[in-house]
């Protein structure tokens, strides 16, 4: 009965369900159902619809560096996941994550403690999935010169670029990510994360990065996570690199 | 005491269907002889020289992550390849039964209680069968972690980093976990670990 009025109410103004729900004295559990209505009704908002991003070339676009399979199952199950899981998050709590990824990412600590976890590992694994689809291709570019001369300023050059990236990939322990950042004034620094974790979380913007989680080589090198890491400087995509690079000093780069 | 890398107790082949040979092959002959050998180098000069794997793994944690990550899943697998057996998962001994019902409800609600730590653990680690002040508990760990850093003894776990399940179970960790607890677990080695945590 209470039930059916705090509904009825619902459709009149936020501020006469406030009221209704708490001189009707209603259970907590009511109350807390009254309020995650609330948004939904007023604001008559559907919640955020999350899509998984096709990947721009096909499964075995990158062989011999990536098989078919990885690539397969990493795209269509282990990204999907974060999408459905993302899916079901924003069903239930509406108007949480209806935000660009980049701001919400930045300001986790925001969010309700319920979300929080959940938004930091699959919003984190769905921005991270997509900048790394994007970054890859078939192999065969070549870095410009104008990355070529950055690549040089700030690390002495591409071969020690590779080196100190391999290196703090190799050294995550257990699942996570190596990335390279780039500031707004076009700045590279290298930083590994755990898990889904990334810097987008400190609102910085990611050129590249590379997926550590073992789901992302087992397939195909096993234990060998340093042979992975090696090869995989034959599918970055630098002309991805040199458009991001851009858009980063643009201020448009996004995730 | 240098750490060592035993011998599995059963062949590569004998956890089939349910582990593969090339899993035990990587899982066993690579991953846990890497954190023998890194542990031996980490642990040189180092104040716990010369102590127990248990030692080492409680007193490096939070002070030497090198370390504890590589004694950690030392000791983790050390035991993980024991809680294993081929034709496993089936009667538990009495007493340990009595107690799991006890604190943790039934033998059902544990399997499901333990998968679903596994499942929840995000990234890399392990789930876990703990005792800790007298009780039983299911708790789950990142990477190296154990009970044994959280005041509790271990007596079962299983590992669900990827390379644990990725070549048998592809994405499919649930899977692989309910085949653990229905096939896999060797009840007896869990008793005696149950038995000598309980005095």
């Amino acid at each position: 009965m209470a039930s059916h009025m705090t509904r009825r109410t619902a459709l009149g103004s936020a501020v006469a369900l406030g009221f209704a729900a708490s001189s009707l004295g209603l259970t907590g559990k009511a109350d807390a159902q009254a309020k995650t209505d609330m948004p939904a009704k007023a604001n008559a908002q559907p919640p955020t619809v999350f899509t998984l991003p096709p990947l721009p070339y096909a499964f075995d676009a990158l062989q011999p560096h990536i098989d078919a399979k990885t690539m397969e199952l990493h795209h269509g199950k282990h990204h999907q996941a974060f999408i459905n899981n993302l899916n079901t998050a924003a069903a239930e709590y509406p108007g949480l994550l209806n935000k660009p990824i980049q701001d919400i990412l930045k300001d986790l600590a925001s969010l309700p403690e319920a979300v929080r976890m959940l938004a930091r590992n699959n919003l984190g694994g769905h921005a991270n999935h997509s900048m790394y689809w994007q970054i890859m291709g078939k192999p065969g570019t070549k870095p410009d010169s104008e990355i070529s001369a950055i690549i040089e300023r700030d690390f002495g050059g591409l071969e020690k670029l590779q080196t100190a990236f391999n290196t703090a990939a190799a050294k995550v322990f257990g699942s996570g990510w190596a990335f390279v950042t780039v500031s707004s004034d076009g700045k590279l620094a290298i930083e590994a994360r755990p898990n889904q974790d990334s810097p987008l979380m400190d609102g910085k913007r990611v050129l590249f990065g590379n997926d550590v989680w073992e789901h992302a080589y087992y397939l195909n090198y096993q234990n060998r996570r340093p042979d992975y890491l090696k090869s995989w400087w034959n599918v970055l995509n630098w002309d991805k690199v040199s458009e991001r690079y851009k858009q980063a000093k643009a201020g448009t780069l996004v995730i | 005491m240098s750490f060592t890398l035993a011998d599995l107790p059963y062949a590569h082949d004998a956890l089939q269907p349910y582990m593969s040979k090339e899993t035990l092959e990587y899982h066993h002959d690579k991953h846990h002889l890497a954190y023998v050998n890194n542990g031996n180098n980490l642990v040189k000069g180092t104040e716990w020289e010369g102590k127990s794997l248990e030692d080492v793994v409680k007193g490096s944690f939070g002070k030497n992550a090198g370390l504890f990550n590589n004694a950690g899943q030392h000791y983790n697998h050390m035991h993980f390849w024991n809680w294993m057996k081929p034709n496993g998962g089936g009667a538990i001994p009495g007493k340990l039964e009595a107690k799991i019902i006890t604190d943790l409800g039934s033998v059902e609600k544990m399997k499901e209680d333990f998968i679903q730590a596994g499942i929840t653990q995000f990234g890399s680690g392990w789930a876990w069968i703990a005792l800790k002040n007298g009780k039983l508990e299911i708790m789950k760990s990142a990477n190296g972690e154990s009970p044994l850093v959280m005041g509790a003894t271990p007596i079962l776990g299983c590992d669900v980093w990827e390379h644990s399940y990725y070549i048998d179970y592809r994405n499919r960790r649930p899977d692989y976990l309910k085949a653990f607890i229905d096939h896999l677990v060797n009840w007896e080695y869990v008793d005696q670990l149950f038995e000598k945590a309980a005095v």
